[in-house]
């Protein structure tokens, strides 16, 4: 039985309709990351579960009881606020404490629990500290560690590392999964990052005006994405996207590309004279010295080196723009001017031009 | 500013200094007149120096006025433990009732409520002797003329509009996530509410409470026409002073210096309050 249930969920103000017909389940010890762009209703969908804000229809339906109409005190969530929403007339301990002190558990239990929490949290040093004197990743943790030390039935972080600097994020997206899988924590995580929502969720929910267009494991997402607006939510830089027309012609499936007739597999025959989105990730560019059958004539407009990788700026004899990125810095720089290239044809996405979904190829 | 010159410093002490005496010095004429006979008082030309007396507190406190006229009696540590009183209980039911109605008009949207609350607040506009006047009629019938609660009734009209108004504005400057989060953890909305709302709106409820307070403590009209002399506040009592035999300065000033003490006093002490840091910095702004 799912931990928690979303179901059919509907929320408008006025007459904008924010989240329409919304489901989603989540396991048992299960991290879902709600991944969208600002505005897609994410935020709303974590305050419905926290009860803090009402539905018009729907229900949810967490460890197996419909809590719809219950007040947010009687659901046994644990939330951390995008604004940290610490207490700020009360110490860092009884922040975390607060949690606890509603259930009238004895003292030495509060202490207990609390303490234990702070350790894992590192900030047992700062519990004496009002929330004015702690620093912005001493909050964050400060926050988390009251959502966490009640043992929720169900985790819900907004967008917790959305406030706090880069390094912070860096080093608490390292942290955050591992804690959260000994916490035995089922947890729904809002972000706006996807490389936060691939290091940190068991599966992505993405969420795209209101309705969740895939809901899938991160490596599903980048590889299979469902339509094209996830596939250019995933990958930095993002996918480059082509209009073509694959045609079966005698040496087997094709489409016509920068000024080329270049094949792609012949899985995707269903595709055959359909208006289409080629989508090719930057990685899935090649750029070679020497023509051959498979390649296009390109221009290498631009080269930028990052360290770890370097992104080729390339331009077709037809005036499209391409982003390729090529692992690794070059020893010596590669040379602006014309050149060669091919795509991987095992790692190109076709989209359907109207409707944006994915055309999947056919099983082998 | 840092540039200024010591000229232009000094230019600028003078327009202070001079700010400083033109609101001050009222105050200071009325403190040394209040030690003086109406003999010294009325001298022409008036002068700084005079043989200081208490006799102006000593009538007030002991209540035997005397003038060339005879002894009178007045009743003016009354009207100060009157209008002690009614402006003390005032702001308390105001603050009782306009807290939590400050609250809903802040956090929830609900038919009618900005309706609600604007015609709350013309009663601050409404000239007070045009209420007045039905209001004594309506006073008579259930016996609340000449009573304290009518009085702390009336009141109202002066303390709870302000307190509406000043508070729900601190409460909105107050992120609702933080009330949010204490429920999350399991706590009631009652409990949200006077752990946390109320708490954290110490600073302006206190402002409010106080603005309030100084309102009510210098009210004239409504206890005038609807109080009798033993009901009376000092604002009111002070009329006494008039009497017969001519205008009783030197005891008007006593009876200033006494009524304004309490609320100077008051004010000092919570402008600790009205000042300490509004923004608590929880929530990152």
């Amino acid at each position: 039985m799912a931990q928690l249930a979303i179901q059919n969920v509907h929320k408008s103000f006025q007459s904008k309709v924010v989240l329409n017909d919304v489901s989603l389940e989540l396991d048992r010890g299960e991290i879902v990351c709600v991944f969208g762009p600002s505005g897609s209703g994410k935020t709303l969908l974590l305050r419905l579960v926290a009860g803090v804000e009402t539905l018009d229809s729907g229900s949810i339906v967490l460890a197996g009881q419909d809590v719809t109409d219950a007040p947010p005190e009687r659901r046994g969530v644990g939330m951390a606020f995008q604004n940290f929403a610490l207490f700020p007339h009360m110490s860092a301990f009884d922040n975390v404490a607060s949690a606890l002190t509603a259930r009238r558990l004895p003292p030495i239990l509060i202490q207990e629990k609390v303490h234990k929490i702070a350790a894992l949290l590192k900030i047992g040093h700062v519990l004496a500290h009002e929330p004015r004197e702690l620093s912005n990743g001493q909050k964050e943790r400060a926050a988390l560690a009251r959502a966490l030390v009640a043992d929720p039935k169900i985790l819900l972080l907004d967008d917790p590392l959305r406030n706090v600097d880069a390094k912070l994020r860096y080093e608490m997206r390292l942290e955050l999964p591992p804690l959260l899988k000994n916490s035995g924590a089922t947890a729904l995580y809002v972000t706006q990052d996807y490389k936060e929502a691939m290091a940190i969720g068991d599966r992505i929910a993405v969420l795209i005006d209101g309705g969740f267009v895939q809901v899938a494991t991160p490596a599903e997402i980048y590889r299979e994405p469902a339509t094209i607006g996830v596939a250019r939510l995933f990958g930095d830089p993002s996918i480059n996207l082509v209009p073509v027309e694959p045609l079966i012609r005698p040496e087997g499936l094709t489409v016509h590309f920068a000024g080329c007739v270049l094949p792609i597999p012949i899985s995707y025959e269903s595709a055959a004279g359909r208006a289409c989105m080629l989508g090719l990730r930057p990685e899935a560019i090649m750029v070679d010295a020497a023509p051959s059958p498979d390649t296009f004539p390109i221009h290498v407009a631009a080269v930028t080196p990052l360290n770890e990788k370097t992104l080729l700026l390339l331009r077709t004899h037809d005036g499209r723009e391409l982003i390729a990125s090529e692992a690794g810095a070059d020893e010596e720089p590669r040379r602006h001017g014309p050149a060669h290239a091919h795509f991987d044809s095992n790692a190109i996405l076709l989209f359907d031009a109207e409707s944006g979904e994915r055309i999947a190829p056919r099983e082998p | 500013m840092e540039h200024a010159s010591a000229f232009e410093r000094a230019l600028k002490g003078l327009a202070l200094a001079l700010i400083v005496i033109f609101f001050l010095f009222p105050i200071f004429w009325i403190f040394l007149v209040s030690f003086q006979t109406n003999e010294d008082i009325l001298r022409i030309p008036p002068s700084l120096f005079f043989t200081p007396t208490f006799s102006n507190y000593q009538a007030l406190i002991s209540g035997k006025l005397a003038t060339t006229a005879g002894n009178l009696d007045i009743a003016f540590m009354k009207n100060l433990w009157n209008s002690v009183l009614l402006s003390t209980m005032s702001v308390a039911v105001a603050l009782i009732l306009g807290v939590p109605a400050a609250y809903a008009f802040a956090r929830f949207k609900f038919r009618l409520g900005e309706d609600i609350a604007f015609t709350l607040l013309s009663f601050r506009f409404a000239p007070p002797l045009l209420v007045l006047l039905p209001l004594s009629l309506y006073f008579q019938q259930p016996g609340l003329i000449d009573t304290y609660a009518g009085l702390i009734w009336v009141y109202q009209l002066i303390a709870l509009p302000l307190i509406l108004w000043i508070v729900r504005g601190y409460f909105e400057d107050i992120s609702p996530d933080i009330e949010h989060a204490y429920r999350v953890a399991g706590h009631s909305w009652w409990s949200a509410f006077t752990r946390i709302a109320v708490p954290l709106n110490g600073p302006g409820i206190a402002a409010a409470g106080l603005l309030a307070f100084i309102f009510c403590w210098n009210n004239f009209v409504f206890a005038l026409i609807l109080a009798s002399a033993a009901k009376q506040p000092v604002t009111v009592g002070a009329l006494a002073f008039v009497t017969a035999s001519g205008i009783q300065y030197g005891q008007i000033a006593a009876a200033i210096v006494l009524s304004a003490t309490p609320t100077l006093a008051l004010a000092l002490y919570a402008q600790r309050y009205l000042v300490e840091g509004l923004s608590l910095g929880a929530v990152k702004g």
